[in-house]
């Protein structure tokens, strides 16, 4: 089977975010990109159903070409190969634009499964896997908890507002899934090795087909917002248990 | 910009209508000329309806349809988004920052060839109408404007406004019937499963007990349990230990969990990371317990203790018992 699992590349997130240019995008000048840590549960769940099926994992990703050294981390976890879409054109793309992208490198691909995260760390526009399944026309199971596969059926065990769900789909489908969902392998030794000769494509968004029009959104004003104030702190001498009560009756909750 | 028709995409939860539907047709009120909610629902339409009416809808497009009891997510939500903007043409759309209003969005983005925006914590309507979100971890207000044709699909995040009293309102009811292509309802629903605590709603709750790593084993949350129960509060968790399976995600506070605001918010063995604080620092006042005199939480706590949790936390539990007595 051959299962697309979108990777995002984002600025290293260790790293502070800062807003610049008239635009007010965020900063990625100088800023190394990795791949987003969410979607390593999404190179997880991908690998793991290949795995058990027989097949491959190929990761398509939407983002400048710098961006390509972070797909090497998911070929290094073993996907095969790497789809990147890159095009100035796409700089500050909103997230209609970014799907119709993804969706047209993917119907290219070909696919029998879509795994996306539910979030991106940067962006977190959250909107993205539902796009993919109004653009592909196949059924989603978003937020997705556990994934297991057998025949051609899929069952979900997915978060909802005030529980779980089971959710029963038939292949080819998509499916976002939460971090949590399974431990991400380490990308071994060997598995680097061999990333480094695994083919990344880039493709831009003409040559898909996708024709960009202007972005009806615009950033039109940045401020900032106060600070709390920090109170009082203390170290526990024994009493700290006391201080506590002390403060909730004040606030009046005891 | 003065803003004409505005639809609220209704959702159900539980029995009636989700939180973040209210607070959307109070915000809706203040800002539209009219005001119509879509709602797609399996059963209980008409009584949802006037519920709606109640809130300052005056009109409701229903699709109501025993079929979508089985359909998975939100997605069927947004065929009757797509009917409804047909029928009212509105400026705005608004949804909640929900599981099931993630999925409506972003099925009628492409729907309607849309884009969204999400996260949002406000809405402005002058010079242009802009939508607000916080990055940052919240430390920085981006208002966007939102341009191009109509109608705006904006994405809210829930407790950004307040919901008002019920009046004595009522919706003219348009009823639409769902044409759902296949693939939407190709997936079903096998079961469910509820996670809801006991005790008050942590959203609602005057006080949040949260717990974080720090905690060190899943069995010490029933120190949190028994302290909020006391306080007549709620428990709340940080991302890390959802994530490791020691609570439903129903607790998690933060930017990919739940906005919180009560009276007392108590951090637990939680360091403080901008994705967690983001979701509790409107708390009205902030009490922390951390080994680390350097943990990020102690910036923002009215009170903070530098101390091993598993250690004040069963003191704390006998004061405020022997309090109550
Ligand atoms: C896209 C994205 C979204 C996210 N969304 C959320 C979200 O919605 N909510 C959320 O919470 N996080 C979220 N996170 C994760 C967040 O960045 C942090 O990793 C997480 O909040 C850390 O949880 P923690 O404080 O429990 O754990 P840690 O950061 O490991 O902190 C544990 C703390 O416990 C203290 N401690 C240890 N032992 C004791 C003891 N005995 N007594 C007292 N203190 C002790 C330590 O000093 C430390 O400060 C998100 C991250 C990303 C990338
Ligand atoms: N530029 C992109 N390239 C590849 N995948 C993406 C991109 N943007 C979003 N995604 C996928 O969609 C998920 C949700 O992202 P978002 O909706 O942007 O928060 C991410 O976790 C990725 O799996």
């Amino acid at each position: 089977m051959k299962v697309i699992v979108c990777v995002k590349q984002i600025p290293d997130p260790s790293v502070p975010g800062e807003l610049v240019g008239p635009a007010h995008t965020l900063q990625r000048e100088g800023v190394t990109l990795v791949l987003d840590p969410g979607d390593e549960f999404g190179v997880e769940a991908g690998l793991a159903l290949a795995e058990s099926q027989g097949g491959e994992v190929v990761l398509v990703s939407m983002g400048p070409e710098r961006g390509a050294d972070a797909l090497r981390k998911g070929l290094a976890m073993g996907a095969a190969k790497g789809i990147l879409v890159s095009d100035p054109g796409l700089a500050g793309a909103d997230a209609l634009t970014t799907a119709t992208v993804l969706a047209a490198a993917i119907r290219r691909e070909g696919f029998d499964c879509v795994i996306t995260a539910t979030e991106s760390t940067d962006g977190y526009s959250g909107v993205i896997p539902q796009m993919l399944a109004a653009l592909l026309e196949v059924p989603a199971v978003t937020f997705a908890k556990s994934i297991s596969l057998q025949d051609s059926t899929m069952r979900v065990k997915r978060q909802t507002e005030s529980g779980t769900e089971d959710a029963v789909v038939n292949l080819p489908c998509i499916v976002s899934v939460t971090a949590g969902v399974n431990e991400p392998r380490y990308p071994t030794l060997k598995g680097i090795l061999g990333a480094k000769s695994k083919p990344i494509e880039t493709c831009t968004a003409e040559s898909l087909g996708v024709a960009l029009t202007g972005s009806t959104q615009q950033v039109a004003d940045v401020t900032p917002i106060a600070a709390r104030g920090a109170g009082e702190i203390i170290t526990d001498d024994g009493s700290a248990a006391a201080k506590i009560v002390e403060f909730l009756t004040t606030v009046k909750v005891l | 910009m003065a803003l004409n028709t505005i639809l609220v995409v209704a959702e159900v939860h539980e029995s009636g209508l989700h939180p973040v539907t209210l607070e959307l047709l109070a915000k809706a009120r203040a800002m539209g000329t009219s005001v119509h909610a879509v709602l797609a629902a399996a059963s209980d339409g008409d009584t949802l309806a006037s519920e709606l009416g109640a809130h300052g809808a005056s009109r409701v497009y229903l699709a109501e349809n025993a079929e979508l009891g089985e359909c998975v997510g939100g997605f069927a939500t947004a065929f009757a988004v797509r009917d409804a903007v047909a029928q009212c043409s509105p400026d705005l759309v608004l949804f909640g920052q929900t599981y099931h209003g993630r999925d409506a969005a972003g099925c009628a983005s492409v729907l309607l060839q849309r884009t969204v925006v999400s996260n949002i914590v406000d809405l402005e309507s002058e010079p242009e109408l802009r939508a607000v979100s916080t990055v940052f971890g919240g430390t920085q207000r981006v208002a966007t404007a939102v341009t191009g044709p109509a109608p705006a699909l904006v994405v809210v995040r829930a407790k950004s406004f307040e919901s008002a009293e019920p009046g004595s309102g009522s919706a003219e009811v348009v009823r639409l019937s769902l044409d759902l292509p296949r693939w939407v309802k190709a997936g079903r629903v096998a079961g469910r499963a509820d996670e809801s605590a006991s005790g008050p709603k942590l959203e609602d709750a005057p006080v949040v007990v949260s717990g974080g790593r720090g905690l060190q084993d899943p069995k010490n949350f029933a120190l949190l349990q028994e302290l909020a129960a006391m306080l007549h509060g709620a428990v709340g968790a940080s991302r890390a230990v959802v994530d490791a399976g020691w609570v439903p995600y129903a607790y998690q506070v933060g930017q990919t969990g739940k906005t919180v605001k009560p009276t007392v918010y108590i951090a637990c063995g939680i360091s403080g990371a901008m994705q967690h604080t983001v979701g509790m620092k409107g708390s009205k006042y902030i009490i922390a317990i951390n080994k680390d005199e350097g943990a990020p939480i102690f910036k923002l706590a009215d009170l903070g203790v530098v101390g091993d949790a598993l250690d004040i936390l069963p003191k704390l539990i006998a004061e405020v018992r022997s309090r109550a007595n």
